[in-house]
């Protein structure tokens, strides 16, 4: 392990959720959504760690599950080497002071009739700080961290911008100084320019209070700039994790490769090796036997059919799973 | 030149709601060449998508209204076109995909009754006939199983596979002009890069100008002959993809391509526009951008800058290309090089 890395913070150990489909007359269960099917990763102190995928390839899931804002369907998630899938909901809740969450959509995450200090301070309350006084000023201090100013403590959120909403979402993590933030694509619905403020102030807010992120998102640039190790998730599976300079210069798996060229990149001198793939990602309820991705892969062999490839260290802190390397 | 396909001169659409006049779109100039793929980048709430639907007459009046300008298209202006001539030249002259393919399509009929509809609208031809033709469209567009999807409900495609649909739809009368609305920004990145072939490929082999709307100056370096880039209702800047993208001229469309996170610089820190996008709003003085501009000096808040004609081709909307404004051109250029 890397020196500055000392200790995990997170480890997730065959995580596996399984939706049910039910159907028919008596609302029986016919069928499995395997939304996320055996994902193992670590998560060092300090790390962002960047989860990619394309929609529907279980990348939120995971991440709602490490919170057990969805129930896991098996295998064991470890925070400060404790294994949080069988507390039960009171011990989660005070857990939760340290692991929070950031979402995707800043319109429908903040409640329209509660005032930025109610959405803000609520979970200030909800973790012991009774005085309303207090709450006021930690509010107050939140919102300057984000970027915002005192006085908007007042108001609701219809009276701020995309960007200015996801910047109380943000205060609202950071409320408990927690020490894990999964951010569920904090910036796909924001416009280009108020992007990049949103991406920097998460940065700095990481330096200044020793913030580890998993960074769920599906834009790829984006996760290459902020992460420092990258995951590649498809159709449940993670099929390739490493440091993201490797990832990017050194894509092994072909899924990956394929994802990499397919991003367009404003630069018209650019020339490169176009790997555009065939057809749909499969239905997760019905995934093809072997490796998911064999349907697509332009170097699928035989075995690939067959067999489910392992996860495993093909280089020193390479993983993928691909019978190519195996 | 006569190879136009659609020129807008100075169009302006103002929506009329309860809080007052709102200059959507606020005198746009463009034009769209025969055989060209011309992007149009902006942000939310820029009017780019307002431009379009005006182009189509799809603006919803009330509240919307093209309060002035010219929209010409192949010599006729369409600003003044009856209800029954713009009925013939939607779909079968000037077609148009949207982004979300699922609330374009009907979810009650089938694939087939829906291109059957638009053919037989526009030409005269049996049932049977616009049958087969609209299953040579679904695989002229990549659709495996086409007789069969011909006779499949919206819901039972994926959403790569709808867009197809859509476009199989709007190439269904050999259109001279396709407008295309954030056509993949509701797609994957690997279904988005199929669709972007597929236009690219309809484009060289039927010569259909496309005019693309979208966000993503990504898809803009992949896929655009010319980009205009719009700000606050009004067009900033135009050139060639290639020049816009390597050098920007105006401040705004800098500040953009900066801001971009680049997989193949190790930055630490992003660069990032101070500020919002503002909401347009009737009777605003000065250069739209120069709240946010770092290079911003007084004039710029006073006067509304004109589009300044550089070499090229090129045009850009600020000041800091104005000759007489020397000195401050100069500094700029010093500042921008630090």
């Amino acid at each position: 392990m890397l020196p500055k890395m000392p200790k995990p913070l997170l480890e997730i150990n065959g995580l596996k959720k399984y939706f049910d489909v039910k159907g028919g007359v008596f609302g029986r269960k016919v069928g499995e959504v395997k939304a996320v099917d055996d994902v193992s990763f670590t998560v060092m102190e300090g790390e962002i760690l960047g989860i990619v995928g394309e929609s529907g390839c279980g990348k939120s899931t995971t991440g709602k599950s490490i919170l057990r804002l969805i129930e896991p369907s098996d295998g064991e998630v470890k925070f400060e080497d404790q294994d949080i899938t069988h507390l039960d909901p009171e011990e989660m809740r005070k857990l939760r002071r340290d692991m929070q969450i950031i979402f995707q959509d800043p319109y429908a995450s903040l409640n329209p009739r509660h005032t930025v200090e109610k959405i803000v301070g609520e979970p200030l309350l909800v973790h012991g700080m009774t005085s309303s006084e207090d709450r006021k000023k930690r509010v107050k201090e939140l919102l300057e961290v984000v970027g915002l100013s005192g006085y908007h403590a007042s108001r609701y959120p219809h009276q701020f911008s995309g960007g200015q909403r996801q910047r109380i979402g943000i205060a609202r993590a950071l409320a408990n100084n927690p020490k894990l933030i999964i951010c569920d694509e904090p910036v796909s619905a924001l416009d280009v320019s108020v992007q990049s403020q949103i991406l920097n102030l998460m940065q700095e807010l990481r330096e200044e209070f020793h913030l580890t992120y998993v960074f769920i998102a599906h834009d790829l640039s984006v996760v290459k700039h902020i992460s420092d190790r990258v995951g590649v998730m498809y159709l449940g599976r993670m099929v390739e994790l490493t440091d993201k300079d490797k990832l990017y210069e050194d894509p092994k798996h072909p899924y990956t490769q394929a994802l990499l060229s397919a991003v367009p990149t404003p630069d018209p001198d650019e020339v490169r090796e176009r790997v555009i793939l065939e057809g749909d990602v499969p239905s997760p309820s019905n995934p093809p036997t072997g490796c998911a991705f064999h349907t697509r892969c332009p170097r699928a062999m035989d075995i690939c059919k067959e067999v489910r490839p392992q996860f495993e260290e093909v280089e020193d802190n390479h993983f993928v799973a691909c019978h190519l390397y195996t | 030149m006569s190879d136009v396909v659609l020129e807008l001169k100075d169009l302006h659409t103002h929506f009329f709601t309860d809080s007052g006049e709102v200059p959507a779109v606020d005198g746009v100039s463009l034009t769209v060449h025969k055989g060209e793929v011309v992007g149009v980048v902006g942000e939310s709430g820029c009017g780019k998508s307002v431009t379009s639907l005006s182009v189509m007459q799809l603006v919803p009046n009330p509240p919307g209204k093209i309060v002035d300008g010219e929209i010409n298209f192949k010599d006729e202006n369409l600003v003044h076109a009856s209800k029954k001539r713009m009925k013939e030249i939607r779909g079968n002259e000037i077609a148009m995909i949207f982004q979300e393919p699922m609330t374009s399509l009907d979810p009650l009929f089938t694939i087939g009754n829906q291109l059957i509809e638009g053919l037989r609208l526009h030409e005269k031809i049996s049932k049977k006939e616009a049958r087969n033709r609209s299953i040579e469209l679904l695989k002229l567009v990549g659709i495996p199983r086409a007789d069969q999807v011909v006779d499949e409900y919206p819901h039972q495609l994926s959403g790569g596979m709808r867009q197809r649909v859509m476009i199989a739809m709007s190439m269904a009368c050999n259109p001279e002009l396709l407008i295309a609305d954030e056509p993949t920004t509701a797609l994957d990145v690997t279904i988005q890069a199929q669709i972007l072939d597929l236009m690219r490929n309809l484009n060289k082999e039927k010569e259909t100008a496309i005019m693309l709307i979208t966000h993503d100056l990504g898809v803009v370096a992949e896929i655009c002959d010319r980009v205009v880039v719009m700000y606050a209702g009004k067009v900033i800047e135009e050139g060639t993809t290639r020049e816009i993208l390597k050098s920007p001229n105006h401040p705004y469309t800098k500040g953009l391509i900066r801001s971009l996170p680049n997989m193949k610089q190790k930055e630490q820190k992003l660069y990032s526009i101070p500020g919002t996008v503002p909401k347009p709003k009737m009777g605003r003085v000065g250069c739209r951008f120069a709240p946010r501009c770092e290079f911003a000096f007084e004039r710029c808040f006073q006067e509304d800058p004109e589009l300044f004609q550089l070499e090229n081709n090129r045009s850009s909307r600020c000041f800091l290309n104005d000759e007489t404004e020397g000195d401050v051109t100069k500094n700029a250029e010093t500042t921008i090089r630090n």
